[in-house]
């Protein structure tokens, strides 16, 4: 697809490396020519200086061609009126990002109004993920498939578990339920497991299992269930403001750290029921005085973030009970930030570029391929996708077995008329079922392409 | 320094020249050269054999980063030349290495000086391969093997734009490749079609292929001693269009191609082209006619000559060093100018030269209002510093190289007027220049120091001189 990107921030960036990987030509227009001489060097995309609310500038990227426009600079307004103009130049659909609560309480009037097909709100998408992590406090990482009725758990096994040292096979065999280990991650080593693979303690390991069972299988591989009561978020950003907004509707007990006063006072009138404290979340002492040693959960969501790092790493030495998140929206410290004990990390352009990038496929899908969801994991090393069989095919009506599948790809579910179906040797894929494959393959953009020699 | 990357990007260089050898080869079947063909055969498979072993070993990192670009590219070059002037000095039709390696890089890098003394004496397959490598130099080896090379990613971009010529090369289309793709289907489909007009003009196959090489990559090497003297009028006219296309932008052609045909003759740098084209013309006409030419037969003359050093091609069909002072000096002018950037021909561009005049123009207006901030535009869009900066210092480099090579040069008896223009046709990458290396003299006589300085300010023009002084820079290659 020909695809227009206006603004290219971290998030721009991000999403269009994502999606030049993956075969389609992108644009970018951006209005600093020293962002795009930086840029240039690292990405083959077409870079053209000027403002994306500009008519010339747009058919100067060929807006006449393009099949979507993604309009994600910094400002919002000029966000929509981007997406307003191409969407009347040309009939190219039109995604925009919008982070203004203000907008965003309106947002299905402002969409239906402009014509945008799609806004997304990475600090609302955040503050989605970091909650259901909250919620599911002993995963690092929960991703859901078939609108919720799976989900893909991200684990560490802990010290002394049963998980230790038992092999992938016995595991199946041990676990008679619909759990199915997809990925296991020692150090930096990422392997698609097969029955022969032996699991260690400290190992990471995806899980696929439905929701429901999510408690029971913690307690028996001995993850900590209690529930979580309290929790304290550093920093009153407008992630923190719709985090709190949700954690409290779910009967949490809150309390932000703002160091700017009117905010602050923002904060606590439109979060009453909310501990709103007044001070630097860096001033240790008063970490402690608000009880940081009896929180359940610690979330450092201030602006910088080395300084989230630190914090964690602090609330890790004071409260080592306690379940640590940790934004991180840095473009390259990622390798690094992962091996300190911070908890689980979240980066807000990471989950805008995968929205995106989902929704991108999805339109694809129209065309010929039929991904209804992706999900990068282990720092974009593995893609964990979600097919829909809408027609019958190659892979169709023949047993697993005797499908010639690629390498290091694994087929972990079966979805078929509300039924978990955990995939064997004798299970057959039939149209109109859900699959969930992970791979480490990049680009899948059809369930024909999980054959070594997918049939044209 | 990533050296395996550029052993890979060598290989494939090599390969590439294997497969080029082909049809030189081919030619001397028909012709029933079989020794030379045998040569041409024999080198071609050897090259595409040592090409595959070379470029057999993975890099480590198939990332470019400028540096890489710029040795690579420069390399590639040197070592296409390197190989390429073999089968002249196997075949005997030029037994000096010297001499034979001369003619090669002056092939490759599409100036068109020649040192042989008798054209018409070399074999067909040599005269082929002579004017094919106009062809392979013009739009560049590594942008033809952007296309195949399987590698993605914008660091194949430092490897065009160290090819590609102008003060800032871009991408046509998102991608490098596909920008790669349709710069060669556009130069292909050209050059497919002044072969095709010439054929129908009544030219011979063989002469067709041969000068519509020449003029593609805007090169000039002719097979017949008279140059392109020798054939009819209506054959000349249509080298004379074919050379100026060649020397126009090739966004142009894409620009029409996408059906913008407004954006395309909107182009700046196309109007001054073609406005210094016509200008050029006009006054050498009015000259000639004040000196008692006839007024049609010199505007014919006087509009090839121009287009064919304006795009420093170099073909000729009269000899303008007969011609008038005013109108001599005037061709040396618009030596230095040559042709539009992201064309095939050389010179110093007209984008640079547009920058140049806009900044003159600016620093005066700065002068008079002191505190007034302005800034270059070119196509209704402000011109980035960088790229200022960038042209600038390109224009010092290459008066450096041009006062450093003229002195060398001057260490030969010949005259100033000589010297001066052999630098500048070899720097600009035209060809002929005036008095003993005018159109209808030759490069023979220099002495070996002098063809070496010269070989060096080929390979520098073609490739806009940073590359070369890169590779030849102690830092690049410090460990």
């Amino acid at each position: 697809m020909n695809i227009i990107i206006v603004g290219c921030g971290k998030v721009g960036y991000t999403l269009a490396g994502q999606l030049n990987g993956e075969g389609h030509d992108i644009t970018i227009i951006e209005r600093s020519a020293e962002r795009i001489q930086s840029v240039s060097g690292s990405l083959d995309v077409q870079l053209i200086s000027g403002s994306g609310t500009s008519v010339r500038t747009l058919r100067e990227a060929n807006v006449e061609e393009a099949d979507l426009l993604i309009a994600v600079t910094n400002q919002d307004e000029v966000n929509l009126l981007s997406c307003l103009i191409a969407g009347k130049t040309s009939h190219c659909r039109t995604v925009a990002r919008v982070r203004n609560p203000e907008y965003f309480e309106e947002i299905a009037y402002i969409r239906q109004c402009m014509g945008t097909s799609l806004i997304i709100n990475p600090e609302f998408s955040t503050a989605r993920e970091i909650a259901h992590l909250i919620e599911v406090p002993s995963a690092m990482e929960i991703d859901s498939f078939a609108k919720g009725t799976v989900d893909l758990l991200k684990l560490e096994i802990p010290t002394g578990s049963v998980l230790d040292g038992m092999r992938v096979d016995e595991f199946s065999a041990r676990f008679n339920r619909q759990a199915l280990i997809c990925i296991r991650q020692r150090g930096r080593e990422v392997e698609i497991p097969n029955g022969a693979t032996v699991l260690e303690q400290k190992d990471i390991i995806y899980i696929i299992l439905p929701p429901r069972q999510i408690r029971s299988f913690c307690e028996s591989v001995g993850l900590p269930v209690r529930p979580l009561r309290r929790v304290m978020i550093a920093g009153g950003s407008t992630i923190s403001f719709y985090l709190a907004k949700r954690l409290l509707r779910n009967g949490f007990s809150v309390t932000i750290i703002e160091k700017d006063y009117s905010r602050c006072e923002f904060l606590s009138d439109a979060l009453p029921e909310a501990n709103i404290v007044y001070g630097d979340a860096t001033d240790y002492e008063m970490l402690l005085e608000e009880e940081l040693t009896g929180m359940d959960a610690f979330v450092a969501l201030t602006s910088l973030d080395e300084e989230n790092v630190f914090l964690s790493l602090y609330a890790n030495k004071m409260a080592p009970r306690c379940k640590k998140i940790t934004k991180n929206n840095h473009l390259s410290l990622d390798d690094i930030v992962e091996s300190l004990p911070v908890g689980s990390l979240v980066a807000p352009k990471d989950i805008t570029a995968e929205y995106i990038s989902q929704y991108v496929r999805s339109l694809n899908n129209s065309h010929s391929s039929n991904v209804e969801a992706v999900y990068r994991l282990v720092g974009g090393q593995v893609e964990a996708l979600e097919f829909r069989l809408n027609e019958q095919s190659a892979v169709t009506g023949k047993p697993l077995m005797d499908l010639r599948l690629k390498d290091n790809l694994l087929i972990c579910c079966i979805l078929r008329e509300g039924k978990i179906i955990t995939p064997g040797g004798r299970d057959t894929l039939e149209k109109g079922d859900t699959v969930v494959v992970v791979t480490t393959h990049r680009g899948l953009g059809n369930i024909r392409e999980i054959l070594r020699n997918p049939p044209r | 320094m990533n050296l395996s990357i550029i052993v890979f990007v060598i290989g494939w260089v090599v390969m590439m020249e294997g497969v080029f050898f082909l049809p030189p080869a081919l030619v001397g079947l028909i012709y029933g050269e079989y020794q030379d063909a045998a040569v041409y055969l024999i080198l071609g498979l050897l090259c595409i054999a040592a090409g595959y072993l070379l470029r057999r070993r993975k890099p480590r990192s198939m990332t470019f980063y400028a540096r890489e670009g710029f040795v690579a590219v420069a390399l590639a070059w040197i070592v296409l030349s390197l190989i390429g002037c073999v089968p002249f000095v196997v075949s005997g039709d030029i037994p000096s290495f010297t001499n034979a390696l001369f003619e090669v890089i002056s092939g490759f890098t599409t100036t068109g000086s020649s040192i042989l003394t008798d054209v018409e004496a070399l074999s067909h397959s040599n005269l082929f391969w002579r004017s094919f490598t106009h062809w392979i130099g013009g739009m560049g080896v590594l942008v033809f093997i952007l296309i195949v090379l399987p590698m993605s990613g914008a660091s194949t971009m430092n490897l065009m734009r160290a090819e590609s010529p102008g003060p800032s090369v871009g991408k046509l289309v998102p991608k490098v490749r596909q920008t790669a793709t349709l710069l060669y289907t556009i130069y292909i489909a050209m050059t497919a079609a002044e072969i095709v007009l010439l054929l129908l003009g009544g030219m011979p196959l063989f002469d067709s292929l041969c000068h519509a090489f020449g003029t593609a990559g805007t090169g000039g090497f002719g097979i017949k001693s008279d140059s392109i003297a020798g054939y009819s009028v209506h054959l000349q006219n249509i080298i004379t269009v074919f050379m100026f296309l060649f020397g126009v932008n090739f966004s142009f052609y894409y620009y029409i191609l996408i059906r913008k045909v407004s954006d395309a003759f909107h182009m700046e740098e196309v109007r001054w082209y073609l406005t210094i084209y016509l200008a050029a013309v006009a006054l050498i006409t009015l000259n000639l006619t004040a000196a008692g030419n006839s007024f049609l037969t010199s505007l014919q003359q006087v509009a090839f000559q121009v287009s064919s050093i304006m795009t420093t091609t170099g073909y000729a069909t009269t000899d303008f060093n007969l011609w008038p002072n005013f109108s001599r000096a005037l061709m040396v002018c618009i030596m230095f100018i040559g042709a539009c950037a992201g064309s095939t021909g050389g010179g110093m561009k007209v984008s640079r030269i547009i920058l140049y005049a806009k900044q003159i123009r600016l620093e005066l207006l700065q002068q008079i209002h002191p505190r007034s901030i302005k800034t270059v535009k070119t196509d209704g869009k402000t011109v980035d510093k960088n790229v200022l900066r960038s042209a600038n210092i390109f224009l010092m480099t290459y008066a450096l190289i041009f006062v450093v090579s003229f002195l060398l040069i001057c260490l030969d008896s010949f005259d100033l007027t000589t010297n001066f223009t052999a630098v500048a046709a070899t720097l600009n990458n035209i060809g002929p220049g005036l008095n003993v290396v005018g159109p209808t003299g030759n490069f023979a006589e220099f002495s070996l120091l002098s063809k070496y300085v010269l070989m060096f300010d080929m390979l520098a023009g073609r490739l806009e001189i940073i590359p070369m002084l890169v590779l030849f820079h102690p830092e690049t290659w410090k460990k």
